[in-house]
Parts: structure tokens; sequence; C-alpha cells
């Protein structure tokens, strides 16, 4: 027989206790929200010390008096189980509900509340929030750099080109399956190289020309992002099938390439393909500033895609091998008709990865004086009509990353869960 | 057959040599035209250069070479601070995503979230740019815990003034040496006749006591030095006396940790779970107390989980801390790639320098985990 | 009656809204052997459990050895110390040897010297016919050895009563005669046992009583001869014609 417990609520005086627990919950919390947001201390007749605990004190009374292991209402229950276990989890409970309360309302009030909308000029953010008629003007050079905004549309067109192209691949007929690989690895970046070439950069069939120099902003993210995708692909592949290769020296030098590209930070790879690269070209070759950058992140990470790709192929059933070789293929069509493209299927994830990875690189191009979106930013706010508005450009940025990394993420760890049972 | 073995060899071999011969050609004849010589000999000459924060002594009068040493003890300065931190903070919200509390769940799961997808750079930048310098001028700022100001300019706090300070590291030294041998005896002593002494109290007191000691019996006295306002000029303003902690160090650290933690988090996360529910329910049956269940069963099988990939991220962190050129901390990549070389010019001998010496730090870790795994590996059939 | 080793009164248990185990009553003498059967589900691994406290119940009493089971933690330790456990799935600790395996817990919870704790272990492994085996790693046995290895585990700590959860449920069949064989031998050294399993020729050879388990409560409870030939129940009878 349980015992009566006089702090301690039971079946029967269940509803007295939730209505007290209640109240004590309550009252802290509204304790909390008076001295911090109307600034009255209703419990200024306590020593300084305790008063600034009370709501911490009335939550933990509020929620031991409703604590009951087994009451049957399911919501009560809910409750009980997940923030109300015992008397240290019931304060670190309302210690995180305090602080929600605590930032969240001002946060309110930086990005919506206070926060001004319309305007053209400086003048127009009155308000003490959040100044988003910057973020509105700036617009069109945090998305396209100094690009010329009558060209925008080029770009626009080339991305949405690659991304019908890229996508293609899923669509393919059974028929063509067998060649996805070619297609991925070979067909896909020419095709990508030449509509950025003719496309963005111009200077062609009537388009004005734009320098690389201009080309900014979070489309410069993405093609920086993409082009070293797709082309330390291929790279990753051989460096991949290189270190599995019994061959000694194909073997040992894959091996050096990929931890030497591992062991070094990709700042002092930038500064190698801007500084020390010039110097081992023929004197008077001038490689045009983006491609250098492109080459050098596409070698860095091709050395980590090539560790991702190794993880598949080490992955694959022996049998796979095994039975190819029996059907008389030798290395090269084994490996590019049966082995990667099974291999590739399963390492989609660890690929994702890392081109998650490589968008949060990019904004490390500031350092040859490429400007994408983070680098707009840090010119953005250097404008003297601008000046004091670099809250608001860091949160937009952060924002747009994090809507799209966390995007790629949830989308491969849906994939990995996806292709776990498929198998 | 042998020829399908060395066919390809060879030409991987002829394409490597083909590279680097056409670099190596192309790198020499720029090098005469523009009358640079290679050779490391310039390391030797005067740096002229100040650096803002170092840890040993360095004005301009120094060497490149010493340049680079403070260069170096910068870079590691603030990896090791923030592998402390980053390990710490990975730790207690990688359990926290453990926990049955669904408050405390999410909250971790919300902190990982937001900080893994956010670039980096991109969160020094907001700590540098943004945060810190929100942070009141030196003349304004307020007194903190009695001795120290949170400014724009950095954070300033005591500084202990030692007298007798070797005699009291000589007493650190040989507290843990008596700590080393206590545990050794108590082990020795378990062995034979099943006593248990409580060694990590034990140990403690030592640590704590014998050091104390000496501050009665060895001379040894430590005062502390306060950071006070001082004008400079008109409307210049800092702090002499104390320790100034440069905003540009805590940033990058701050940013470091919180980037670094979440996937420590992860891995945290990954090794306890990895550690089955039947392992508790069996070390409980035969007896062991929820600590020792710990000590002796999961905390072992969960860091054989764990450390591998936290150690990869310690490298991360450490090659990350190279992103300190962006804000002007005086970081290895900064002062040696940066400044150096605008100043020699000699783009080959210190790109090569630098990037051989995060190669050296990379393949050492490396070398002590492979060595480390297959120690403790769990042996199987 | 002899006083009983285990007495369970009247324990309810609940896994949230559902009823796990009903109105249970069970007393257990020493050196007793009882077996426990019923469908997947019928609760017989929860109330094993609850025995070692590794499943808490809601309302009702356990009392093992004299000491009552509840929120006392000192106690449950106590008891635990006097309960072996073998478990389906051996649960061996990876990182340590058998040997290892078998002394951790003499010498950290009884706090035995390491020499008296390997003469122990090694008595123990051989009783199973394992001892060859003391030095090598759980990950490098098969699956009968390793649940040898975890009966001689559970034994090192000269308990009263051994516990056994399914242990050969998860053995491929050529393994499960020995690990029979090892429980069979500590039942004829007059240890008390209460075996969960769907060895019916284990339960024939050694059982005083079985008990039958289906929806959380004991069906039918009966000694062994009497069991097998004249089932009462009609789902004890469907149960016994379905696996026998």
């Amino acid at each position: 027989m349980s015992k009566i417990n006089i702090l301690k609520p039971n079946k029967n005086n269940l509803n007295l206790f939730l209505v007290l627990g209640g109240l004590f919950f309550t009252l802290g919390i509204l304790d909390f929200c008076l001295n911090n947001f109307l600034e009255k201390n209703i419990t200024s007749f306590l020593p300084g010390f305790i008063s600034f605990f009370t709501p911490l004190i009335f939550g933990i009374i509020g929620l031991h008096f409703i604590r009951i292991e087994f009451s049957g209402i399911k919501q009560l229950d809910n409750l009980n189980k997940n923030i109300n276990t015992n008397n240290f989890n019931a304060a670190l409970s309302i210690i995180i509900i305090l602080l929600i309360i605590f930032s969240v309302a001002p946060l309110l009030n930086w990005f919506i509340l206070d926060a001004n909308f319309v305007g053209e000029t400086k003048e127009a953010c009155t308000g003490g929030g959040a100044c988003w008629v910057y973020i509105k003007i700036w617009f069109n050079r945090f998305m396209y750099g100094m690009y010329p905004n009558a060209e925008q549309w080029r770009v626009n067109l080339t991305f949405v080109l690659v991304l019908c192209f890229a996508s293609a691949g899923y669509f393919m007929p059974l028929k063509l399956k067998k060649y996805l690989t070619f297609y991925y690895a070979v067909f896909l970046p020419i095709i990508s190289f030449f509509l950025i070439y003719y496309l963005i950069s111009g200077g062609e069939f009537g388009l004005v020309w734009v320098e690389t120099g201009a080309w900014g902003g979070l489309s410069l993210t993405f093609i920086v992002a993409f082009f070293s995708l797709i082309f330390c692909f291929p790279i990753g592949m051989m460096l991949a099938l290189g270190r599995r290769s019994d061959l000694p020296i194909v073997k040992y030098s894959s091996l050096s390439f990929i931890e030497f590209w591992r062991g070094v930070p990709l700042i002092t790879v930038l500064f190698m393909s801007a500084v020390m690269f010039p110097m081992f070209l023929p004197d008077g070759t001038y490689i045009d500033k983006l491609i250098r950058i492109i080459v050098a992140i596409t070698l860095f990470e091709a050395a980590y895609t090539a560790e991702v790709i190794r993880g598949g192929l080490q992955a694959l059933p022996r049998g796979q091998y095994d039975a190819a070789k029996s059907l008389g293929m030798g290395y090269w069509r084994l490996h590019l008709l049966v082995i990667l493209p099974q291999a590739l299927k399963l390492v989609i994830p660890g690929i994702a990865n890392t081109f998650l990875a490589l968008v949060k690189d990019t904004p490390l191009i500031f350092v040859v004086g490429l400007l994408e979106l983070v680098g707009m930013l840090n010119l953005a706010k250097t404008n003297p009509k601008w000046l004091g508005f670099s809250m608001e450009g860091y949160v937009f940025a952060g924002l747009i990353f994090w809507i799209i990394c966390y995007s790629m993420s949830r989308y491969s760890q849906n994939l990995e869960l996806k292709y776990k049972t498929d198998r | 057959m042998k020829l399908k073995k060395t066919l390809p060899q060879l030409i991987t071999l002829l394409f490597i040599v083909l590279i680097f011969g056409f670099f190596t050609m192309n790198a020499q004849e720029n090098m005469d035209t523009r009358g640079i010589e290679f050779g490391f000999g310039f390391l030797k000459q005067e740096a002229s250069f100040d650096i803002q924060f170092s840890l040993i002594d360095y004005d301009g009068s120094h060497s490149y070479a010493r340049a680079y040493l403070v260069g170096l003890l910068n870079t590691l300065l603030v990896s090791f601070i923030g592998i402390i931190l980053c390990t710490i903070l990975g730790t207690i919200v990688g359990v926290s995503r453990l926990s049955p509390n669904y408050l405390i769940r999410k909250t971790a799961t919300f902190y990982i979230e937001f900080f893994r997808n956010i670039p980096l750079l991109l969160q020094i930048f907001f700590w540098y740019f943004a945060a810190l310098r929100a942070l009141p001028m030196p003349e304004d700022a307020s007194l903190l815990f009695g001795s120290s100001f949170l400014t724009i300019k950095g954070f300033y706090t005591l500084a202990p003034v030692w007298i007798n300070f070797d005699v009291f590291m000589i007493s650190l030294v040989i507290a843990l040496i008596i700590i080393f041998f206590f545990n050794k005896y108590a082990k020795k002593k378990q062995e034979e006749e099943g006593i248990q002494y409580p060694k990590f109290f034990i140990s403690l007191v030592i640590f704590i006591a014998l050091p104390a000691l000496t501050f009665f019996v060895g001379g040894v006295d430590v005062s502390f030095s306060y950071p006070e306002l001082k004008q400079l000029a008109k409307t210049a303003f800092t702090y002499e006396g104390g320790v100034g902690i440069p905003p540009e160090l805590i940033a990058l650290t701050l940013a470091l940790t919180l980037y670094t933690a979440t996937f420590i988090a992860e891995n945290v996360r990954a090794g306890i779970q990895g550690v089955g529910k039947g392992q508790h329910e069996a070390a409980a049956s035969i007896g062991l107390t929820p600590g020792q269940v710990l000590k002796l069963v999961v905390m072992p099988q969960a860091l054989r989980i764990i450390i591998p990939p936290t150690t990869n991220q310690y490298l991360n962190l450490t090659k990350n801390s190279s992103l300190a050129a962006a804000i002007a901390y005086p970081d290895l990549v900064l002062v040696f790639a940066g400044t150096a070389m605008m100043q020699t010019g000699r783009a080959i001998e210190i790109v090569a320098i630098t990037m051989a010496t995060y190669l050296t730090i990379s393949l050492a870790i490396s070398a002590l985990m492979n060595w480390y795994n297959k120690r403790i590996a769990i042996k199987e059939k | 009656m002899p006083d009983s080793i285990i007495k369970i009164q009247n324990v309810n248990k609940w896994f949230g809204d559902f009823q796990v185990l009903k109105d249970i009553n069970l007393n257990v003498n020493q050196k007793q052997k009882i077996v426990v059967c019923g469908p997947s589900g019928s609760g017989k691994s929860t109330l094993i459990r609850c025995i070692n406290r590794l499943e808490e119940h809601q309302e009702g009493n356990i009392i093992v050895d004299g000491n009552e089971l509840n929120e006392d933690t000192k106690n449950i330790e106590k008891i635990r110390a006097e309960v072996g456990m073998v478990f389906q799935q051996f649960n061996l600790f990876p990182h340590l040897s058998i040997l290892d395996n078998c002394t951790l817990a003499p010498i950290w919870v009884k706090k035995m010297p390491k020499k008296e704790a390997d003469e122990l272990a090694m008595k123990q492994l051989e009783q199973v016919q394992i001892s060859d085996q003391a030095l090598k790693f759980p990950g490098q046995l098969s699956g009968g050895q390793q649940q040898r290895c975890a009966i001689a585990r559970a034994l090192c700590m000269q308990p009263k009563i051994m516990l056994f959860d399914e242990p050969t449920s998860a053995l491929d069949p050529e393994m499960i005669k020995e690990v029979l064989d090892a429980m069979v031998n500590l039942a004829k050294q007059g240890m008390t046992m209460i075996v969960v399993t769907h060895e019916m020729g284990f339960a024939k050879e050694v059982a005083d009583e079985v008990i039958f388990m289906d929806e959380g409560m004991i069906v039918e409870q009966a000694k062994t001869k009497e069991f097998f030939a004249n089932p009462k129940n009609d789902r004890t009878k469907l149960f016994l014609s379905q696996i026998l």
C-alpha cells in the first residue's frame, strides 16, 4: 500500500494538487516576466539574492506538486515523464523555459516588431530593431555580386539549365543507366563548363563579357561549390581506385596525394593557388583567378571525396568483384560498369556531406579577393552610406546558409535511411 | 603478365615526374627572371614588423624564424584552448542529447543543428564584427567580479605575480610523481588484499595539498596585479596591469569551440548509444554500483567509439584556426604566410614551410591515433 | 511451509497504459528449479527481471532472501549480488578477457584480492568446461562458449539464486546442448533456479515446477510431471500442443 504523503499527490487528491501545482508554476513564470520585461519585482520584500531565484523556486514547487507516477491522464503523464521525473530534472526544465522566454521576446522584437521593412535609405531605419531595408537594397549585390543588373538573367538561366542536366540522371531510362557514371563524371562537367563559359562569362554570341572579378554573391558560392563538386568527383574516384590498387607506385602516390591535401588547412591551399601557383607556370601565362580557385578547392575536396568513395568501395560485398571477374571483365570494365555505380549509390550521403562542407568552405575565397556572399557582406558594411548594419547582414547570410545546409543534411539523412531499408 | 603490372606504374611515374619537372623548371625560370634566390637564409633576417599578441618576447628586431615561432605558438594556443573547451561543451551536449528530459534533449538538438549548419568563417565574423563590437569602450566598462573588465578592446583581468614560482612548479611535479606511485601502490594493494582506496579523492587531495604547502614553508607567494584604467590621450584609454586578452582571440576561440563542439557532441552520443543496453543490465546484474558500471564497463567501450572521430575533429579545429587570418589574430598563417611573405616575397619557401608545419601536426596525430587504435582494439575472431 | 527464498505477492506492473504483469503470486523455495514458459509477450521475461529489479513493479511486494525490493538502492545492490542472471544475448563485456569478465564483480563488489578472484573464476570456468579459453576475448568465442562463460561469470558472485532469461534462444542448434548441460550440472549441485525457456526437454529433466504464463498472468502452475501429463487449462493445452 503506497504511503500517503502530504507533499505528493496520489490518485485521490490529484485535482487539488494539480491546481496547486499549476498555481505555483504560473506564479513563477509571472514573476520572471514581471522582473525582466516590466521591471517590477513582486518579491522585493525578500532579500535580493532570494528574490532573484523566486521564479525558479516557485516553478520547482509547482512541478513537484504535479509529479505523480501514473495518473491516467495522458497529457499529465507525458509531461511528467518528459520533463518532471525528479527535482533535478524539474529545475533544469524550468531554467530552460525561463531562458526561452528571456531570449525569444527580445529576438522577436528585433526581428519583426521593431524592425523596418519599408524604405530606400538609411534614414528609413528609425526603429530599434533590425533594418531589413538594408538587406532589401543590397539584395541584388548579395545574390549576384558586382554582376551588371541587366545581365543577371544569364546567371539564372545557367543555373536552371545546369540543374536540369544534373537531375536528368535521376530520370534516365533503364537502358541508359549503365552510362550513369560516364554521364556524371564526364558529360555533366563539360556541359556545365560550356554553359558557364558562354552564358555567364559571355563575350560571344552577342552577350556582353563580364569578367570573373565581378562575379560574386550567392551565385558565386553556387558556381564555386558546384564546379568543385562535379570536378572533384571524377578525380576523387580515380584517387580512391588508386588507393585500393595493388600496384605499389599507384597506391603510394594516391596515398601521399590524399594525405597531403587532408593535412593542410584550406586557407593555405588558397594562398598557394593565389601566390605560389603562378610561379609554377611559364612566365606570362595568366590563368583566371576564379579558375585557379576552383582548381585548388577541387583538388582539396577530391582528397576527402576519395576517402568517402573508398568507404563505399570497401562496403561492397566481395561477391560483386568475383562475379564480374568471372564474366571476363577487365579492371576498367569491372569498375566502371559494375562496382562504381553501386558504390556511388552507397556513398551519396557521404558526398552530400562533402558538398555541405564545400558550401561552408566557400567563404574562404575572400583571400584571393573574390567576393561571394560573406565577402559581399563585408564589403557592404564598409559602405559609408550604410554603416552600422553588420548585424543584419550576418543574420541574413546566416539564415541563408542555415537553410541550405540544414535542408541538405536532412536530405542526406533521408537518403541514408532510404538506402538502408532498400537493401 | 609482368607487363600488365609494370606498365600502369611506369605511366603513373612518368606522369608524376613530368608534372613535377614542369613545375620546377618554370619555378626556376621565374625566379631567375626576378632575381630571387631559393633558400632559407632569409629566416635569419630581421623581421621588422610587430605582432600584436605574442606569448614570448618579440619585437621588430627579431628574426623571421622567431616570428614563425610566435605565429606557431599562437596557433597552438588557440587550438589548445579550443580543444579543451569544445570537449567539455561537446560532452555535455552529447550526453544531453540522450536525456529522458524532453526539453533538455530538444535544446541540445537545437544547439547542434544551429551551429553546425552555419559556416565557421561566418560565425567568426559574427562574433568579432558584430557581437564583440557591441561591448563598451574601456572608459565605459563596468567592473566584473571585482577585478575584470569586458571591453571592446579585450577582456582585462588580474594577472598573477609570483614569488618563487619555480618552487611551486617543482612541488607540482613532485605531487604528480607521488600520485603516480600512490596509484600503483593502491592497485597492488587491491590485487593482493582486495582493499580499495578512494584513489581519485586521495590523488586530488595530494595534488592540492602539496603545492598549497609551499605557500607556508616554501616561501612561495602570489599577488595579483589588477588592470587599471589609464588615459593615453584625450579619447584614448587603455588598461595597464593585469593581463589583457585580445578580442581576436576571444572571437576565434568562441567560434571554434561552438562549431567543433557540435561534431564532438554527435560523436559522444554515438559512443554512448553504441554500448548496448544489455551491457548496462549485465553489469548491474552482477552487483556493480552505477558508478562502477560506468567506469568499468560502459566508458571503456564508449571511448573506443568516441575517440577516433573526435581526434579527427581536434585536427579540424587546429586546421580551422588558420581562419584567424580573417580577423587579424596573429596565428601562423597570418604572421608567416601573410605578413612575412608580403615583406620578403619568398612565396615558395614560406608557403612550403607553413604547409609542412600543418602536415606534420596532422600526420603526427594520425599516427598516434593509429597506434592507439591498434592497441585498444577489441579482439575479434 | 519452508520459508521461501523468493516471495512474489500480488505484483502488478504497467508499461505506461499497458499492464504487463497481472496479480502475480509466486513462492520459490531454496533449491527449487522452476521453469517459466509461455508465448512471447506473456510477461515471463519481465517477471524474472523484476526479481533483480532490472524492471520495477508498481504494485505488490517482491521479497528476495528476506529483503524487500523497493526504491532503496543499497538494498538493490545487495540483492543483485545474491541473484545471478544469464541473458539471452550473453552480454559479456567485449573489452575484457573471459577471466576478467568473471573476476570483475568479485574484485570490485566483494573486494576480493585478485589471486583469490582468479582462483574462484577458474574453478567456475572449469565447471562449465571452458577454462582453457580463460585468456581469450568474447569476440573470439562461439555463441555456446560465450553463454557458458556468462553462466560462470554469474556464478562467481556465489549467488543463492540464478535467473535464466531464454539462455538458449540466441544459439545455433548445435550449441544448445552444451549450454543446457552446464545448466543441468548446476541444477544437480542444488542451485535455486528460475529459467524462462522453450526447451521443454530441459524442463522435464530438471524442473520441480513449471509455470505457464499468458497475457501477464500465471495461467497454470504445477509440478512438472503433472504439468506435462495433465494440463488443466485450455490455453496451456494449446501452447503445449504447439511446441511439443
